[in-house]
């Protein structure tokens, strides 16, 4: 039995960025409604879907009604409506945020805007919900480049920044779609199921081999993984601040789902771990990215710039975890693809709350934000105690199960190098919450502070924030539900 | 043992955790209002704590058990005897240091009151936590939240040597915590739990060698916050926080509780059977011996009274992980009770060195000539508290260190007692000679010397607690039955029921 709700998570927002340029062009106040409703729908079917999975186990839906393998299929397991619920919530919640920022950066492309928005929504959830490998290329090119172009309405330094990301990106997708194109010539499918059936006779292909090699490389350039990171920084700094705040916490992920699913689902773990040594290398690929993600982020005083750093690392302990091949590990990953999404949509949501209200975004200026914007800024030193994995904040619990499945795989430096990199997020994120709460000692003669009145950002950004810290402080506490619910499940039996 | 379900323990916690919002929302337009749920919440608290006693005493352990995380690990609180011990002990010092803290406030005029009375009831709410946690995992939750909520009281003043101080402190707690977060990933991965039990569950798991590197890591990783030697560098420089702070924090509930926790994980992670077998005990008691005689003599060579009292915390902590180290019942039984005694003491001498401060701004102890005769009440408290750190009966300090010496002739290792014994001559060597100028030399240059003490609210928490380590040294059971569980606490452990 085929029910609507996959297709509605994506055809909602897909039809809706079509209607937008047209109701845009007679009313354009009338956009931003209607992406609120489009993503609220998006998001309705995908808790809907989430709560289907877990009491029916996976759901397929036939396209068009074409029986696989020759037609689309939309599988959704509890992974997909795990990154399903997470795409679609966090989108809407910076759709919501991105009112005020847009009237205000990008006052004649309102319109543009949030039809592209919504394209790159739709990619991402369609990344997430399809069976297809070749179906996936497609969503993964709608959301590129949708956000190719959102990037490349930012700043000064955006065009360029845009123009960058373009040619990582597209190499990317040249990568991807070679290998979906060997992997065809050698089974005659593009049917991740059917594929993994097929493919454990050809493990030893050289083609296959060829194949897998080209998918990691693809996948690591659209999830940013070190060293294919380059393109990063620049874009999310220079992006439109409600750009950032949906593509930063979203794109990396769902390339992190993407990984998870080739290494695991189409290849299974006999082949990725035992064939060839992929996720060993790709482990040691990440603890240098983690590193090396935090030590930059150290010589930066841009908060945008210093955050985009710290995305690098925090997207090396999501390849960590996948990378360890281990449970802990695996569920480390994916519990932090859930966290590390939350995290970095409140840091750039309060960095773009910082931008619209006062217009900084060097760490030195922060001086009395505190009292400027008292709940903004303790949104952001909760989520920094979470990106320091201080609990009870969720951070520190995916940051257990990492920990944890590098001990148990053994790997004392990883372990090491795991906790290092939470002091040096300490030190990174400490360095912006003494300028923000610490005023100059002099400044307070025997008590008396000069006067500043509060100046909040708008409620329709307060919200979004509050809203997703509430998730970091009590999600950590759930996890164990969460773990119970669906991620024992998405974790590939054999591990 | 008997377990009872109750939601006491989150009860307790969720006092302070209110009071903290409540603090925030009333801000410091009504300082009056917000004082009140300060001092409100420490009453509460205590009171929940101590209807939790008699159901301990009685051999039952209170359980309240909150959410799962994953196979064999729950958020869960578990209030046995060592827990009780500690969550009286700091409940009821927190009452003491509320109203010390609003004296001492107000009479400086501090700014930023409404994020200190925050901070304040925050860091209970760690302590508290640390004390009911049930497994590793809920402790290190607590212990976190008393690490961070810490910070901004230490760097209160806002000025460059604080926030240094504050850095300083971050520093060390935070990679302590670090290597306690890989421990206890370890500990998890060795045995598949982390619930504490009596006598140590680690036992069978892992080699040996395995287990040595595991100890190391969690002393070391606990032991930053406990200022074990040469990991205490933090809490002297923690001195620029402002003096109730340093009272309650440096002196209970931050330093107490890395203590506690270390003997948590002597002797209830390990357990006296491991340690014997893995000789470790003597390594850490000699360990301790270490800190406690170098923290003495580096006490005698500080001038600022607050720094050298930093130095005698850390003496006297050493001396409590040295109780525990020597496994016997009447040193583990002195240790544990030494938290108690010691808190009292050292909150003392702490309120005195603040209730001089406000008075005078007079911070070294070269200052204090005379000081005796202007503030009697403050420094016979002083006094009190001093000959109590020294060991002399009838304060409380005498009956730990009877029972620590009486352990380690116990245990048969006659060294430890010349250890306590020099530390106790090198308390009085750098507590008699504050004593002797304070009331018997005059003032450099003359000056008032009329009666001029601080004000009630400092006066009387101070003299309160003076009076208190007396009582409990007359009568260890008075008001609090600390030593009787700790009695119960040192049975569990050694597994005499």
């Amino acid at each position: 039995m085929t029910l609507p709700f996959p297709i509605l998570i994506i055809i909602v927002p897909l039809i809706t960025a079509f209607f937008i340029p047209i109701v845009g062009w007679w009313r354009r106040g009338l956009c931003y409604p209607l992406v609120i409703v489009a993503l609220s729908v998006s998001v309705v079917s995908s808790i809907a879907i989430l709560h289907m999975v877990g009491e029916q186990g996976t759901i397929r839906y036939y396209l068009g009604s074409w029986d696989p393998p020759w037609g689309i299929e939309y599988v959704i397991d509890h992974l997909n409506a795990f990154m399903a619920v997470i795409v679609s919530a966090i989108s809407l919640l910076v759709a919501i945020s991105s009112k005020r920022s847009v009237e205000r950066e990008l006052p004649q492309k309102i319109v543009y805007f949030y039809c592209l928005f919504l394209l790159q929504v739709t990619g991402l959830l369609g990344i997430v919900v399809t069976g297809d490998m070749f179906n996936l290329y497609v969503f993964l090119e709608i959301a590129s480049l949708a956000g190719y172009a959102l990037i490349a309405i930012g700043e000064d330094g955006a065009p360029f920044a845009s123009f960058n990301y373009m040619i990582y990106g597209t190499i990317g997708a040249c990568f991807y779609l070679l290998s979906v194109g060997y992997l065809y010539v050698v089974t005659g499918s593009l049917n991740m199921a059917d594929l993994s059936t097929i493919l454990p006779r050809l493990y030893h292909s050289k083609v296959v081999l060829m194949a897998f090699a080209f998918f990691i490389v693809g996948v690591g350039l659209k999830m940013a993984l070190f060293p294919l990171h380059v393109w990063l920084p620049d874009a999310y700094t220079y992006a439109p601040s409600a750009v950032s705040a949906l593509v930063a916490p979203l794109m990396t992920k769902v390339g992190a789902y993407v990984l998870i699913r080739i290494i695991f689902t189409v290849f299974k773990p006999s082949f990725s771990v035992a064939v060839i040594p992929a996720t060993t290398i790709l482990s040691w690929v990440a603890i240098i990215a983690i590193l090396f993600g935090c030590i930059l982020a150290l010589g930066q005083t841009d908060l945008k710039r210093m955050l985009a750093y710290v995305l690098i690392a925090e997207v090396g302990y999501i390849a960590l975890g996948v990378g360890l091949a281990n449970k802990a590990g695996l569920t480390g990953a994916i519990l932090h693809i859930l966290n590390d999404a939350l995290m970095m949509a409140c840091l750039f949501l309060v960095v773009g709350a910082i931008l619209y209200k006062v217009g900084l975004r060097n760490v030195h200026q922060f001086r009395y934000l505190h009292r400027k914007m008292p709940i903004t800024m303790a949104a952001f030193t909760i989520t920094a105690l979470s990106v320091i994995g201080i609990p009870p904040t969720c951070g520190f619990f995916s940051k257990w199960y990492l920990v944890l499945g590098a001990i148990s795989a053994g790997r004392w430096l990883f372990t090491a190098i795991l906790l290092l990199s939470s002091l040096l997020n300490a030190i990174l994120f400490f360095r912006v919450i003494e300028n923000v709460y610490f005023e100059p000692a002099d400044a307070h003669h025997g008590g008396g502070h000069e006067e500043i009145s509060i100046d909040e950002a708008p409620l329709s950004m307060l919200i979004p924030i509050l809203i997703v810290t509430a998730g970091i402080l009590s999600l950590g506490i759930l996890s164990g539900k969460i773990i119970s619910s669906i991620i024992e499940f998405a974790v590939p039996p054999g591990l | 043992m008997e377990v009872v379900s109750s939601i006491r323990p989150i009860l307790t916690l969720l006092v302070s955790a209110i009071a903290a919002v409540l603090i925030l929302v009333t801000g410091e337009r009504r300082r009056n209002l917000r004082e009140l749920w300060t001092v409100l919440a420490s009453v509460t608290k205590f009171s929940l704590v101590a209807s939790m006693i008699p159901t301990v005493l009685a051999g039952k352990v209170i359980e309240s058990t909150i959410m799962d995380f994953s196979p064999g690990i729950t958020l869960q609180f578990r209030v046995d005897a060592f827990g009780i011990f500690f969550a009286t002990l700091a409940s009821a010092l927190w009452i003491a240091t509320s109203i010390f803290s609003i004296g001492y406030m107000r009479g400086l005029n501090e700014h930023a009151q409404t994020r200190y009375f925050f901070c304040f009831a925050f860091a209970l709410n760690g302590a508290l936590g640390v004390a009911f946690a049930g497994n590793v995992l809920t402790l290190f939750i607590f212990y976190e939240i008393l690490t961070i909520a810490t910070f901004p009281l230490v760097a209160h003043k806002e000025t460059r040597e604080a926030i240094m101080g504050g850095r300083k402190y971050l520093a060390y707690l935070l990679t302590g915590a670090a290597l306690v977060f890989f421990s206890m990933g370890l500990a998890y991965h060795l045995t598949g739990t982390l619930d504490f039990v009596g006598g140590g569950f680690l036992q069978g798991h892992g080699s040996d060698n395995l287990l040595r590197l595991l100890f190391v890591t969690f002393i070391l990783g606990f032991g930053t916050k406990a200022a074990l030697m040469p990991i205490h560098e933090w809490l002297p420089t923690a001195m620029v926080a402002p003096t109730p702070v340093s009272a309650l924090l440096h002196a209970v509930a931050v330093v107490k509780a890395g203590v506690f926790c270390v003997l948590r994980v002597v002797l209830y992670v390990f357990g006296p059977q491991l340690l014997s077998h893995l000789n470790l005990w003597l390594i850490l008691a000699y360990f301790a011996s270490f800190t406690i005689i170098g923290s003495g003599m580096l006490a005698l060579a500080q001038d600022n009274l607050k720094r050298r009292l930093a130095f005698s915390t850390i003496n006297n902590l050493a001396i409590i992980v040295m109780g525990a180290a020597l496994l016997s019942p009447s040193a583990i039984i002195g240790g544990i009770f030494h938290i108690a005694g010691h808190g009292f003491m050292k909150i003392t001498l702490f309120f005195v060195a603040g209730a001089i401060y406000v008075k005078t701004r007079k911070e070294n102890i070269s200052e204090l000539n005379g000081i005796g005769r202007t503030m009697p009440i403050t420094m016979a408290s002083f006094a009190i508290g001093a000959m109590g750190i020294a060991g002399t009966p009838p304060i409380v300090g005498f009956i730990s260190k009877w029972y620590l010496c009486l352990g380690s002739l116990e245990a048969k290792e006659i060294v430890f007692m010349f250890v306590l014994l020099t530390s106790a001559l090198l308390d009085i060597a750098y507590f008699f000679p504050i004593i002797y100028n304070s009331f018997f030399n005059r003032p450099k240059g003359g000056g008032n010397s009329g009666f001029d003490e601080a004000s009630m609210l400092m006066v009387v928490p101070l003299s309160v607690c003076a009076i208190i380590s007396v009582i409990l040294g007359v009568a260890p059971d008075a008001f609090f039955h600390f030593f009787r569980v700790a009695t119960v606490a040192a049975r569990n452990i050694l597994g005499m029921g």
